[in-house]
């Protein structure tokens, strides 16, 4: 009875809320109405929708014992509180992606993106990430990898194995891009990224030699240094003489990233990759924490309208109408196929009690997708033409800033040198246009919410502190996910020639680890000397490549259902799929086919390389335009493989489940049940 | 338990900061006439665990 009350109470409030945001269409609204309607969304979707999942369809045991218990090491199997496993979880898979999408996707207006976040998690990428949770806890924290091999078959562990590899490029790449333009021909900026770097080997060898395992102290005294480094960024801005020696250009940044991405992959993860994580685990959650404490006090008014004319699919910041390059862009903070790899693996062996499942799984992603709203009202409590003027690239808007605000202007959002000037001036930047990839519109959105907040003397402060924020897991999402590129290249080379295949083997680290980077570097590279930005062409392979990712988790886990339950129940994972599908598909095919060359990949090509044989490009662009007519080729040909990958696998589940349902025999890996002692038995189930 | 104590609890073990104290518990229990490895081998142990696998996203 009381639960029903709740639920009245919950459905009521979120549709106030809802429909307060309707009502004040044409007029802005304040943000408070997106985080009320967020909270009811999530509360709903927890507490009913995920409750009958946990009931009904996996009948979630709290007697039986979890591998954690079963198969206690110590080590990487511990039996460990819901919460603590909630923290580690959470750390894990929030990343930049949640708070990039957004900022892209508000080019939109705010009402497109906010509603696919909330629907898109609570139907989606909640229920992904619980699934996949407990599918791997039943089969003792098997990878999505070998899940996909047992479950579906050979093909099937194939496919899993190209879409992580190839995600792992393209994620890279264009995670790295959104740092190069972060510190592009930032001083401040780029001074403070790099001194990030030897503060976490300092925290490295603390942690090593000094205080060994002290994780807590050693992460504060990180947390002050790091402070320390925005600072000292902001009196290295001041120094004519020094300066110049940060003042560096994107060619410049890139080949900064790639060299580093190298060397950390080949350094000894105690001295640089390890500590940096903890540093940026603490400044995430630390953060994320804070600007939802300020969004609230604050509670600014969304100045974005909530739906904007390039709906129609003439949107400046990246190419593509509403449907369905809404939900490709948002991307992880609605649904995200990497989680499914962090669900499968790591956490499931921390679990120590079916039940939490729940928690843990739908619980984090709603905690993440909750970053992502946050994200949102960042970018749309902007200035409507100061976001564009910063989000949109030179080779769209014009280059001479007079050029960019009339652009800007004649879309109906006004702008004018002199506004974007002073804004730069408080940020501590020369200027802010075409400063694309996300990060540094964010940067500004949240110094504006802290310093209206914490004090606005500091304005450039939190700018670069949301700059260094950013940065900071950027590069440990660049040098962990090359080495778990390396880790992969060496398992496939290895069969090939067993030395290779030996991780501690020198010659093998170093050339499976230049031959990862080698590969995001291109793209890289192409993203920096693209004078569109290169992100409205990466962030969308990416958002594709990651929703493939998502329909390969939700085809093993649909399989799975229907093998050890019923057909009935397989919609939970199965609805999702079909909407992935249908998006994925969709984009890929107006990538590849559109003869619009803003759009379609070869139709770009086509057109770049007209104009260079007709001789109408300016010098500088001319210079580049064979690499970049060949980048649109080949990213052309990786969206075909990302189709086919992916109907190859929903393909082989239809396969499965027809089987199934047909009666036929099908294997299932699902370790038998024994009882748990780690409490007493309490009957029923979650 | 007074909810800063247990918070203080709950922030050590989500950082991993009492790992080596847990392990030191577990070997206890069960593996007691084994000699545990030292917090400094229980350390580098630990992060080479941790970094082999994908443990980050996007």
């Amino acid at each position: 009875m009381l639960n029903r009350l709740l639920g009245i109470v919950l459905a009521a409030v979120g549709a106030i809320a809802l429909g307060g945001i309707a009502l004040h269409r044409h007029e802005p609204i304040n943000a408070l109405w997106l985080i009320t309607a967020a909270v009811c969304i999530y509360a709903l979707g927890y507490r009913f929708y995920a409750a009958w999942i946990a009931a009904r369809v996996f009948m979630l045991d709290a007697t039986r014992a979890t591998p954690a218990e079963r198969l206690n090491n110590g080590r990487d199997f511990v039996p460990t509180h819901r919460w603590i496993v909630f923290g580690h979880h959470f750390a894990a898979i929030a990343g930049p992606g949640p708070l990039v999408g957004p900022t892209l996707a508000a080019q939109f207006g705010y009402l497109p993106g906010t509603l696919w976040i909330l629907i898109g998690s609570v139907l989606g990428g909640c229920v992904q990430d619980m699934t996949i949770l407990f599918v791997s806890t039943r089969r003792d924290g098997r990878s999505l990898g070998q899940m996909a091999r047992d479950e579906l078959g050979p093909l099937g562990g194939i496919a899993a194995l190209i879409g992580t590899l190839t995600i792992m490029v393209i994620i890279i790449a264009v995670l790295g891009l959104v740092v190069v333009n972060a510190m592009k021909r930032s001083p401040w900026a780029t001074s403070t990224v790099m001194a990030t770097i030897p503060i976490a080997m300092l925290i490295g060898m603390y942690l090593r030699n000094i205080r060994p395992g002290r994780v807590l102290e050693a992460s504060l005294i990180g947390f002050a240094l790091l402070l320390l480094g925005v600072a000292a960024g902001g009196v290295i801005d001041q120094q004519e003489a020094i300066r110049g020696w940060f003042d560096l250009s994107g060619t410049e940044l890139a080949g900064f990233v790639i060299g580093y991405g190298w060397v950390a992959a080949i350094l000894p993860v105690w001295l640089l990759l390890a500590p940096r994580d903890y540093l940026s685990t603490f400044l995430k959650l630390g953060t994320v924490m804070l600007l939802a404490i300020a969004i609230v006090i604050m509670h600014p008014v969304l100045r974005m309208p909530a739906v904007t004319q390039f709906v129609d699919g003439t949107g400046p910041v990246f190419a593509g109408k509403i449907f369905p390059f809404v939900f490709i862009t948002i991307a992880c903070g609605a649904i995200s196929g990497f989680h499914s790899l962090i669900s499968s693996g790591t956490t499931p062996k921390l679990i120590s009690n079916e039940a939490d499942v729940r928690l843990v799984g739908y619980g984090s992603m709603m905690l993440e997708s909750f970053v992502a709203i946050m994200a949102m009202i960042a970018a749309t409590m902007l200035d409507p033409g100061v976001y564009f003027a910063i989000n949109v690239g030179a080779g769209i808007a014009g280059s001479a800033p007079e050029a960019a605000v009339a652009t800007i202007s004649s879309w109906g959002f006004p702008v004018t040198v002199d506004q974007m000037q002073s804004l730069a001036r408080a940020m501590g930047e020369r200027t802010l246009f075409a400063r694309t990839g996300g990060a540094p519109s964010l940067a500004v959105g949240m110094a504006s919410i802290f310093g209206t907040v914490f004090g606005r003397g500091l304005l450039a402060a939190w700018y670069h502190f949301a700059v260094m924020f950013e940065a900071v897991f950027i590069l440990t999402t660049i040098d962990a996910g090359t080495r778990v590129g390396r880790f992969m290249m060496q398992d496939v080379l290895g069969q090939l020639w067993k030395p290779m295949g030996r991780t501690s083997w020198y010659p093998s680290v170093i050339l499976t680890s230049a031959m990862v980077v080698a590969a995001w570097g291109y793209f890289l590279y192409i993203g920096v000397i693209d004078p569109n930005g290169g992100i409205n062409i990466l962030w969308p392979l990416f958002g594709m490549a990651n929703q493939m990712l998502a329909a390969i988790a939700l085809s093993v886990a649909t399989a799975i259902i229907v093998k050890t339950r019923s057909l009935r129940y397989a919609f939970i994972t199965a609805a999702p799929l079909a909407w992935l599908a249908l998006i994925t598909t969709t984009a890929a095919w107006q990538k590849v086919m559109s003869p619009d060359p803003q759009l379609g990949f070869f139709a770009a090509a086509t057109d770049l390389a007209r104009k260079l044989a007709s001789g109408t490009l300016p010098a500088g662009r001319a210079a580049v335009a064979p690499q970049l007519i060949f980048n649109q080729q080949l990213d052309g040909w990786l969206t075909v493989l990302f189709t086919v990958v992916l109907w190859v696998v929903i393909a082989d589940m239809l396969r499965v489940c027809w089987r199934s349902a047909r009666g036929l025999p099908s294997v299932s890996t699902e370790v038998p049940r024994q009882l748990s002692q780690l409490q007493p038995a309490v009957g029923g189930g979650a | 338990m007074s909810p800063l104590r247990s918070l203080w609890r709950w922030l050590r073990a989500a950082t991993g900061d009492d790992a080596y104290e847990r392990y030191r518990t577990h070997q206890a229990q069960v593996h007691a006439h084994a000699t545990p490895l030292s917090r400094r081998e229980f350390y580098a142990e630990r992060l080479r665990r941790k970094w082999s696998g994908i443990n980050r996203c996007c």
